[in-house]
């Protein structure tokens, strides 16, 4: 049975459990009992012991159901043809699968072809068998839940239960799923760190993973220049651009802007945050670059790349200025008039009132947009993969060029090495180090945030 | 009513919040060296007209003023006037303690550091602690000056506020209903203090408390609907109010 046509099946059956319900539940009330809860609660109650039991069974059986039917192919006889292991039998075993779903475009294994009806048979078999139970759960869980309706059931504590439970599981899925991202990056790493000291790794000056010793892994994979790289584009010369400019347009915005200003002014910088990285990335890569270049030779610097540290940082920076201004604009907007109009008040000037009052009391949450602005522009991917350089030099001057972590995990993903060698795995090394970094920004700005809400309420 | 050297004067004042009237073609003499009531029921425009003596009503876009106000003879609403000037001379207490989150010092140091009044530390410090002394706090506070104002009670936080709108010399202090957020003990202080600064500034203050009213006040100006109903001694006010609407105000009739 198709699994389309077993879902509408399971919501009507639930449809018919809800109607049925209210129903029972409304003769109840009209044979004159006081009944705790409404009939409505009655039939919701109802309705989701029907469906959901049986939709959940039916997304276990559907993770189940394809071993159980490789695990019965293999025990019949015409599963004798296949060779003993390996990659051979696991082709064959695909190819027999996709023939038997109807989506093989002719057989390259002759052995597929015999096997593909036993397939379908068994695929078929299970299916069945899997709709049978969810069925049956629908209707078993519809008779007890009718069962269960009389005067006094509290229906509407039970669904109320229910939708809390629904809440509590969609949370734990995005919970977990972090925490399953996280531990994948913990594994890899250990195996990464397996053929490479950590020492190495995390203090070694010398990035070239083009050409890895096979006795000495480590000496080529010394990460600092990245970091440094990702520190000088994302945390120095991207917050020089932002900072000064997020905070002045915030203060502009709800300080002097004419509330007429700011309906326009606002939704523009919102904008800015809107834009795809990757239209950024090639604004950096085609227009920013080559004009910084010129500048550099024309400074003195014949050889300057137009992949600089400086076009990147740049035009990240401007990526970053509407997350600082709107953290800017809210952590000034969440100053109380109060201290504004004592301020000025006192007769000091609306500027004064700024530099005196407001952002001293804006502060911390000023900083704390920051941090996760720093948060932001290390993880940015898409600008430094299109406009910073992959050599990993350690430099202060902005016109040389500087890679970053980011940029460094896609090329070392994007070439054809093996899954399992230093260089494929050291991108996931350098993931968990930036996952690490940006996670501890995050908590220290989240921190930050909350110690000011709190010393305002 | 109008004196011979009054302090401050508005006549016709009228404020508008956009098309809205608050405050209604309102004349009043405000004198030297003593003690203003404002009293009315809620909403009749008392905290409204308080602000055009400071021009605080800029700071609200919305907000129009008509009428001549002036101080010491001088039009505050003219061209020349220069606003941060006028609100050095007529200082403001509002309605909840609002200390900045500075420390205690730094927020009575406030106001003479940026008129430039101190030239140097022991000046600055010198005026710190006129301030603090004239406005009762001194002897709570004077070890723990560098503590945070906001980590004051809300008795001591609202004579921070007055200290800190003393502390620049001011002709006439503004109180919004500086009692309100205070309990009974805190009021009594306020009440005390402002018994004690009377005769050094002409104070206006804002009530809506009437045994207040006749405790800390000469004169009471009733307000109702945006219009002053009457204005006169206190005493008479209180004994003898020549206005119907008057009577019915102070004697409770409706609030
Ligand atoms: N910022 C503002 N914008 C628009 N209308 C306002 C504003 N402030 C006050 N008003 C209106 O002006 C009128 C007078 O308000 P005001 O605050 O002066 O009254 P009040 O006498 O001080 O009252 P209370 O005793 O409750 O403080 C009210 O009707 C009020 O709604
Ligand atoms: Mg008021």
């Amino acid at each position: 049975m198709n699994p389309l046509a077993l879902l509408f099946l399971v919501l009507g059956l639930g449809l018919i459990a809800w109607l049925s319900a209210r129903a029972r539940a409304i003769a109840l009330d009209r044979g004159g009992a006081q009944l705790h809860s409404r009939p409505r609660q009655h039939a919701t109650y109802v309705a989701l012991w029907t469906v959901v039991p049986a939709l959940i069974f039916a997304a276990i059986w559907a993770a189940l159901s394809p071993s159980l039917v490789t695990a019965s192919v293999l025990a019949d006889p015409a599963a004798a043809v296949l060779p003993a292991g390996g990659f051979e039998r696991d082709s064959i075993l695909a190819e027999a699968r996709s023939l038997a779903l109807g989506r093989g475009y002719g057989a390259f294994y002759d052995e597929s072809e015999a096997l593909a009806p036993v397939f379908a048979q068994a695929q078929s078999f299970y299916r069945w068998i899997g709709a049978g139970i969810v069925v049956l759960l629908a209707v078993a869980g519809a008779a007890y839940a009718l069962s269960r309706i009389t005067p006094l059931f509290r229906a509407r504590a039970q669904v109320e239960r229910g939708v809390m439970l629904a809440l509590l599981v969609a949370s734990l899925i995005a919970i977990l799923t972090t925490l399953g991202i996280f531990l994948s990056l913990v594994f890899e790493s250990a195996r990464f760190f397996a053929i490479v000291p950590v020492t190495d790794f995390l203090f070694g000056t010398t990035w070239s993973p083009q050409v890895i010793s096979q006795r000495d892994p480590g000496a080529s994979l010394g990460a600092v220049p990245l970091f440094w790289g990702t520190f000088f584009i994302g945390a120095v010369i991207a917050m020089i651009v932002a900072i000064p400019l997020g905070l002045m347009s915030a203060v502009y915005l709800t300080q002097y802007a004419h509330p007429r200003v700011r309906r326009w002014v606002k939704p523009c910088l919102e904008i800015l945050a809107g834009v795809p990285t990757v239209v950024y990335g090639y604004f950096a890569a085609l227009t920013v670059g080559p004009a910084i270049r010129q500048i550099a030779v024309a400074l003195g610097m014949p050889y300057a790349s137009s992949e600089s540290a400086l076009s990147a940082g740049l035009v990240m920076g401007v990526m970053i200025i509407p997350f600082v201004s709107s953290m800017a604009d809210d952590s000034i907007a969440a100053v109380p008039t109060a201290m504004r109009d004592g301020s000025l008040a006192m007769g000091a000037t609306t500027n004064e009132t700024i530099r005196r009052v407001l952002l001293p009391a804006a502060l911390p949450g000023v900083v704390a947009g920051i941090l996760l602005a720093v948060s932001r522009a290390i993880g940015e991917t898409m600008i430094v993969v299109m406009a910073a350089s992959g050599a990993a030099t350690i430099t202060l001057n902005p016109f040389e060029s500087a890679t970053t972590v980011t940029k460094q995990i896609v090329d070392l993903l994007t070439g054809e090495a093996e899954f399992d060698s230093a260089k494929t795995l050291a991108a996931f090394a350098l993931g968990l180090t930036l996952f690490v970094i940006t996670f501890l920004l995050n908590i220290v700005a989240l921190r930050v945030v909350k110690r000011y809400r709190e010393a305002y309420e | 009513m109008t004196f011979a050297q009054p302090k401050m004067t508005a006549r016709d004042v009228s404020v508008f919040y956009g098309p809205k009237q608050a405050v209604k073609s309102v004349t009043i003499d405000v004198p030297t060296d003593e003690v203003t009531a404002f009293i009315g029921p809620s909403g009749c425009g008392k905290s409204t007209f308080l602000r055009t003596l400071n021009r605080m009503n800029d700071t609200i876009p919305a907000a129009r003023v008509e009428g001549q106000i002036a101080l010491d003879g001088e039009d505050i609403y003219s061209a020349g006037m220069d606003v941060v000037q006028l609100r050095a001379r007529v200082g403001m207490v509002f309605q909840k303690p609002n200390p900045f989150p500075k420390s205690i010092f730094e927020n009575v140091a406030y106001g003479p550091r940026i008129h430039g009044l101190a030239r140097h530390k022991s000046d600055l410090e010198a005026i710190v602690q006129r301030s603090l002394k004239r406005a009762g706090l001194w002897d709570e506070v004077k070890d723990r000056l560098s503590d945070s104002g906001t980590a004051l009670s809300g008795g001591q936080q609202q004579r921070l506020c007055i200290a800190r709108a003393i502390a620049v010399d001011p002709e006439v202090i503004l109180m919004d209903e500086p009692c309100s957020a205070l309990d009974p003990i805190a009021t009594a202080r306020i009440e005390e203090l402002i018994a004690e600064l009377r005769g050094n500034y002409a104070i206006v203050i804002v009530t809506h408390n009437m045994q207040q009213a006749a405790r800390v006040s000469q004169r009471t100006a009733f307000f109702h609907l945006g219009q002053l109903v009457e204005y006169d001694a206190t005493d008479t006010i209180f004994t003898a109010p020549k206005e119907a609407r008057t009577k019915d105000y102070i004697t409770g009739r409706y609030g």
